[in-house]
Formats: structure tokens, C-alpha cells, sequence
């Protein structure tokens, strides 16, 4: 496997001191050009991208993103606008890593390899499946290597040692680790300081993986966090587009404003 | 595709929990995995367990009220002028249905697992009814979710659940009945499986969810296989088992203790919902050949458009429903065990009508549909053909959309 951006990505930011910062938007919300036109504002600020291909039946998800989820439905939302919406963002920020993260059955439904060759053509550098756990996501992940996608696994305070252990073996350049027991959009319920330590641990485990944090992470809590290797947002910036569009506002200029908010949070 | 012999249905899955090497699995977020081996490992030692096997027959028996009925219905039998029509009168059963059996021992399990919480889904409103009850027995809080629209239209269950002390949380995603009920539940299970145990309300749901499941309500078939041999002397060479199919915990459970019999001896025969005549949308996967998909942290087949969103259902039973089907039913299907048909609202409603005007047996929506299916073949049967329907809830759910639809109740 070549450099991914991903390890580049995480390598300059450890440059500067400070952790990646990684937004989550749903693609489509509210509407096709309107998602694209989001990342593409805020990916000047952002260190990498993380675009939701929306399913309707989201177990793992609370009301923010289901709300944007539902909303990129209605409007009409189909994966090839998900390529579509990631082939121009990427031809506009060639070297800003962009992740697509969702549900298994949309890439099931496809057909994993017609998805991974899509993904390949449109340049996607990684993919979350939150409900193809590990030792289930094997074969998958393993696929996504051959085409240098990275595959990104997931971790959580449940995750026994023993089974830590595998999956960092598992795992490709980045590791996302769920700060708490909790969907998305959960207020964040357990002090900072042991989420960082159980970053440490599995940091400690193999210093090359990149370790990021993410669920309950907000303007408010984003500071406490920052010895990371990345923090990623998400549900804020799903509310941050309902209350816009709530008030007719812009969700751009709002969007824009939060994430350099956070941004600045980390410097 | 092939089921074994002597080995239970529930453990024939390989070790990514999978029915014929692709239904089932675990296809649930990292959070659930710990919950979930946990429960497989406590779930595997006390189905071994001496002392928790006499427990539950305890229960079983004086509370739940084990066995159920297994009667004839001369009358229906007589108009009909086919086959013989008995039934397997489950609606007997502490509470008014089948869930009952699920419900009690997931309660059990909590205890052993030293939980004080307990949450489960809905949809008719018995799965939810019986939680609260069993909860209410074995001193559990329980929280109940239930679509929107089912709290309509299923109001005496959520009188019950209130009057038992559960809280039932309404859900108002997408199309506010089970299927949503099923997400919001499993929801907060991820961020509360710490201090609580699910129940997930039918043979649905991440692979030990329906083990457990199906394990509860096999006493079913436990009851009846004694029940027809002191009836018939023997296993009869034509028996038919009609049960209606939702989750597919009743039918599961109805037939598991015959699944070794050949079909040609045993007959299984799952009737789904097919929803109104005039609408398209209907909660019947397996008689519609829809495709494989993940719903709820199972592969099975499921309601869905081709880019894998689920897609809405309808019947005018809130107990069926649902656009997935248990894996184990995908198994029983594929390897040809089992047959699987629809009935309309519109036929289930006929079936009613029939029923109720010639016994004295008042079943709910849900096996009318069974029913519907039953009475439409018994007539070309001959007499030594048994038909059992799983009579396996009661209608006084249903009161207010009988009323509504036939002008009385
Ligand atoms: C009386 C009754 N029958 C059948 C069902 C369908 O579920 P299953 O197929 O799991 O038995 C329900 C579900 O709520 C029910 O209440």
C-alpha cells in the first residue's frame, strides 16, 4: 500500500501539534449540490471529510443525523449521487482525504465490488461501515486494501482487550474509537480525561495507527479532547444545517462559522 | 440449502451466527458486540441449567398457564366439509398470546444477568404487554417502544403496559410502527447496554435475539406433539400446521418440535400479510420473493428497493406488520420445509366473520390470517387431513378496527 492521504493527513497535523479535525455530513442534506457545496467550503478548515451515504433504517444513529438522513431521502437521494457528490469533491480537493461512512445493506445491495470499484473511480480514500463489525468485515476490509481503501474499524469502551487487540491487528492506518456507550448525537457522558485514556491504551497498543475520536464531541467538548490523533464531528454539524434551513438561513455561512469555531478550539 | 436432523434449528448456524451459511448473523455496531457475547455465553450455559430449566417450566405452568387448549373446531370442521379443523388455542396463555413465553424468559435472563432494567419493542402491543407484565412479576423496570401509529390503534395493549407500571416510549420515525419501534429500541440499548437488557419482541434481531426467541416459544410445540398423540394415538399422516408470520415467532414455535417429521407427514405453512387488495405495499417478503438484505443486525429477506432502503409495509394487523422475516424462517423456506403464502386484510377479516360465527373462539387479526388460508383449503382436503391453526392471540386488541370494519365486535 502507497502513503495513504490519510497517513499524510494525520502526519501534518502531528506536524502542527494539534489533532485532524474530521467532519461527518450526510450527502444529499438538504440537497445534492447543497452537501457538495458544504464540504467543499469547509474542506479549507477541515483535515478530512467524512460524507454519510444515508440509509432509512439507521440503528446506530440518534435524531440529528437521522434527520438529515431522512431529509436526503425525501429530497430523492440515490447512491450515484453519493459518487457523484464524492467524484467532484475530489477532483476539486485532490489531496483532502474523503471517507464515505454508512450502512452495510446499501453496499450489499450494490454488490461489494461494484461498490469498492466505484469507490475506487471516484477516488475515495476510506469507508466506515457502522453495522459490519469485526470479524464480520474481514473480507470486505481485506478487499479494500487491494484497491488502497482504507477500511476503517471501530472500537468502543465495550471492546473487551482480547478482541482490541485483533482488531488493531486488523486495521489499516486509522482506528476510530467511540468515546462512549452511545448512537450518535449522545451528550457526552464520561469524563474527557477517561476517554483519553483509553485512547492511550489502545494508542499504546501500536503507535502507527492513527486513533480518532468521535461521538459527543461539540464546540463545548472538543478542547478536552485534543491530544488525539483526530476528533470527529458530526451531529453538530446535522443540527447546525436543520436550525439554518429552520430559519432560512444559509447553512453554508453557518456551517463554515461552526467549523472554524472548532478549529480554532484545537489550534 | 439443508436443514439436519436431530440437532435443534436454532443451532444450525455457523460461527458468524448465519442459518444455511447466509441468514442471521450479527450485523450490529461495535458497542453491541460485548452485550451480545455476553448473552450468548449466559443464554448457552442456562438452557444447559438443570435448576433454570425447572424455573421456567415452573412459570410456565402456574403463571403463564402451560398447557394451552388443543381443541377441535366441530362446527367450522362441519361447514367446511374437508379436512378436520383444530386448533392450538395459544391465546389461552397468561396475557392473551404467545409473547408471553419470550417475554418470561428474557425476564429470567435479565435476573441472571443482575439487570434492573429491562426494554423490548412492540408492535401489536402483546410483545410490549407481556414484557410489562413479566417485568412487573420479577421486579423490573421496563421501558416499552412502540410505533405512533400502533399506540392508535392497539390501545387496550398500551392500557395494559401503563397499568403494569411500563413506560411505553412512542416512536415517531419513518412509518411509526414495529419496524421503527425495532430501531428506537435497539438505539437505546447501544447507549444503555451497560445497566440494561433487551428483549427484542419476535425470532428477529441480531442472531442470539433469535435464538432465544424461537427457544421461549418451542413450548408451543412441546405442548402440542403430546396433545395430538393423545388425541390420534400417533402422529397423523397428514397434519398441516398454519400459522401466521410476522417476526415468526409464533409460527417458529408452533412448529419447531415436528421439524424432524417429513413434510409430506408434517406440513408447514407460514401466512404472511398481504396487506388491503387494492394497495401494492404488503409485509409479505418471503411470498413476494423480496430480496436479501440487513435489517435490525440480521441478513433475511426484507421489504426493500433496490439501493437497500426498507421500505414500508401494510396490513391491517399491527402484529405483522414488518418488512423483514426471521432468518430462521429465510432457512426454513429456501430449504423447502416450509411453505409460505399471503392472506389479504380484506380475507383475514372473512376469516373473522367465519370463525367467530360458528366457534366460540375469538382470535386477532394476526392468525386470522392463517385462518383466511385454512378455511380456503380445507374444503378440497379429505377428512383424514388435520389442519391446526395456532389460534395464538385474542381479539379484544382489535376491538375498535373490528368495529370499525365489520360494524361489530
Ligand atoms: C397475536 C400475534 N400473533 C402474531 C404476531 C406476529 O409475530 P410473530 O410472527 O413473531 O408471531 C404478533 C405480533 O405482535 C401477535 O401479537
Amino acid at each position: 500500500m502507497k502513503e495513504s492521504l490519510l497517513k499524510l493527513a494525520f502526519k501534518k497535523c502531528r506536524e502542527e501539534k494539534r489533532p485532524a479535525l474530521i467532519t461527518y455530513t450526510v450527502a444529499g442534506d438538504n440537497t445534492k449540490k447543497k452537501s457538495l457545496d458544504i464540504i467543499n467550503a469547509i474542506s479549507k478548515t477541515v483535515d478530512i471529510c467524512e460524507l454519510g451515504f444515508p440509509h432509512n433504517t439507521p440503528i446506530a444513529d440518534g435524531g440529528q443525523i437521522q434527520t438529515s438522513t431522512y431529509r436526503a431521502l425525501k429530497n430523492g437521494l440515490k447512491i450515484e449521487d453519493v459518487f457523484y457528490i464524492a467524484k467532484k469533491f475530489k477532483l476539486a480537493n485532490k489531496h483532502k482525504p474523503l471517507i464515505l461512512m454508512g450502512y452495510y445493506n446499501i453496499i450489499f445491495q450494490m454488490g461489494e465490488n461494484k461498490f469498492l470499484k466505484k469507490c475506487e473511480q471516484v477516488k475515495v480514500d476510506g469507508l466506515i461501515v457502522v453495522d459490519l463489525p469485526y470479524p464480520e468485515n474481514q473480507i470486505f476490509a481485506n478487499k479494500c486494501k487491494k484497491k488502497n481503501i482504507n477500511f476503517i474499524q471501530l472500537v468502543s469502551p465495550t471492546t473487551s482487550k482480547e478482541r482490541l487487540k485483533k482488531i488493531i491487528r486488523a486495521s489499516h492506518d486509522m482506528i476510530y474509537y467511540i468515546s462512549m456507550l452511545s448512537t450518535t448525537g449522545g451528550k457526552l457522558k464520561v469524563s474527557p480525561k477517561r476517554i483519553l485514556q483509553n485512547f492511550k491504551n489502545i494508542k499504546n497498543q501500536n503507535k502507527s495507527k492513527n486513533v480518532v475520536i468521535g461521538f459527543g464531541i461539540t464546540e463545548s467538548t472538543i478542547s478536552k479532547l485534543k491530544s488525539a490523533d483526530g476528533l470527529v464531528v458530526g451531529s453538530s454539524l446535522c443540527s447546525e444545517i436543520t436550525r439554518s434551513i429552520n430559519n432560512r438561513q444559509d447553512p453554508i455561512t453557518n456551517v463554515i462559522r461552526l467549523v472554524n469555531k472548532l478549529k480554532n478550539k484545537i489550534l | 440449502m439443508k436443514i439436519k436432523n436431530k440437532v435443534p434449528l436454532i443451532d444450525q448456524h455457523d460461527k458468524f451466527g448465519l442459518w444455511g451459511g447466509k441468514f442471521g448473523g450479527n450485523y450490529i455496531p461495535e458497542t453491541l458486540k460485548k452485550p451480545v457475547m455476553d448473552l450468548e455465553i449466559l443464554f448457552s450455559k442456562l438452557r444447559k441449567n438443570k435448576e433454570f430449566i425447572k424455573d421456567r417450566d415452573k412459570h410456565f405452568k402456574q403463571w403463564v398457564g402451560a398447557p394451552t387448549r388443543f381443541i377441535k373446531l366441530e362446527n367450522l370442521t362441519n361447514h367446511l366439509n374437508g379436512g378436520q379443523i383444530w386448533a392450538k388455542v395459544v391465546s389461552d396463555a397468561n396475557g392473551g398470546a404467545h409473547k408471553i413465553y419470550n417475554a418470561t424468559v428474557h425476564c429470567l435472563i435479565a435476573k441472571k444477568a443482575g439487570k434492573k432494567f429491562i426494554v423490548g419493542d412492540t408492535g401489536a402491543g402483546y410483545a410490549g404487554k407481556m414484557l410489562s407484565m413479566a417485568a412487573k412479576k420479577f421486579g423490573l423496570k421496563a421501558k416499552i417502544f412502540m410505533g405512533a401509529k400502533d399506540i392508535k390503534r392497539q390501545k387496550p395493549n398500551c392500557d395494559a403496559m401503563k397499568k403494569n407500571g411500563a413506560e411505553i416510549v412512542p416512536v415517531y420515525s419513518g412509518s411509526q410502527t414495529l419496524i421503527d419501534a425495532v430501531s428506537e429500541c435497539m438505539r437505546y440499548w447501544v447507549s444503555n447496554c451497560d445497566t440494561t437488557h433487551m428483549c427484542v419482541g419476535s425470532t428477529v434481531g441480531p442472531n442470539i435475539f433469535v435464538k432465544i426467541c424461537g427457544w421461549s416459544t418451542s413450548q408451543i410445540s412441546r405442548e402440542l406433539k403430546p396433545q395430538i398423540l393423545k388425541e390420534f394415538g400417533k402422529i397423523p399422516n397428514k397434519v398441516k400446521l398454519y400459522n401466521c408470520v410476522g417476526g415468526g415467532s409464533s409460527s417458529f414455535g408452533f412448529w419447531n418440535e415436528f421439524i424432524d417429521y417429513k413434510k409430506s407427514q408434517v406440513e408447514f405453512i407460514g401466512v404472511e400479510a398481504g396487506g388491503p387488495l387494492k394497495s401494492k405495499k404488503h409485509a409479505a417478503p418471503l411470498t413476494n420473493n423480496s430480496k436479501l438484505g440487513v435489517l435490525h443486525g440480521a441478513m433475511q429477506y426484507v421489504v426493500q428497493n433496490k439501493e437497500g432502503q426498507i421500505e414500508e409495509t401494510e396490513s391491517i394487523s399491527a402484529g405483522l406488520d414488518y418488512s423483514g422475516v426471521s432468518p430462521l424462517h429465510c432457512f426454513l423456506r429456501d430449504s423447502k420445509r416450509a411453505r409460505y403464502t399471503s392472506a389479504s386484510d380484506e380475507a383475514a377479516l372473512k376469516a373473522y366473520k367465519l370463525v367467530t360465527k360458528y366457534e366460540n373462539l375469538n382470535p386477532s387479526l394476526e392468525p386470522c390470517h392463517a385462518f383466511a388460508v385454512a378455511c380456503a383449503e380445507a374444503p378440497k382436503l379429505k377428512k383424514n387431513n388435520i389442519l391446526i391453526i395456532n389460534s395464538c392471540g385474542d381479539a379484544i386488541k382489535d376491538k375498535k378496527i373490528l368495529k370499525e370494519k365489520l360494524g361489530k365486535y
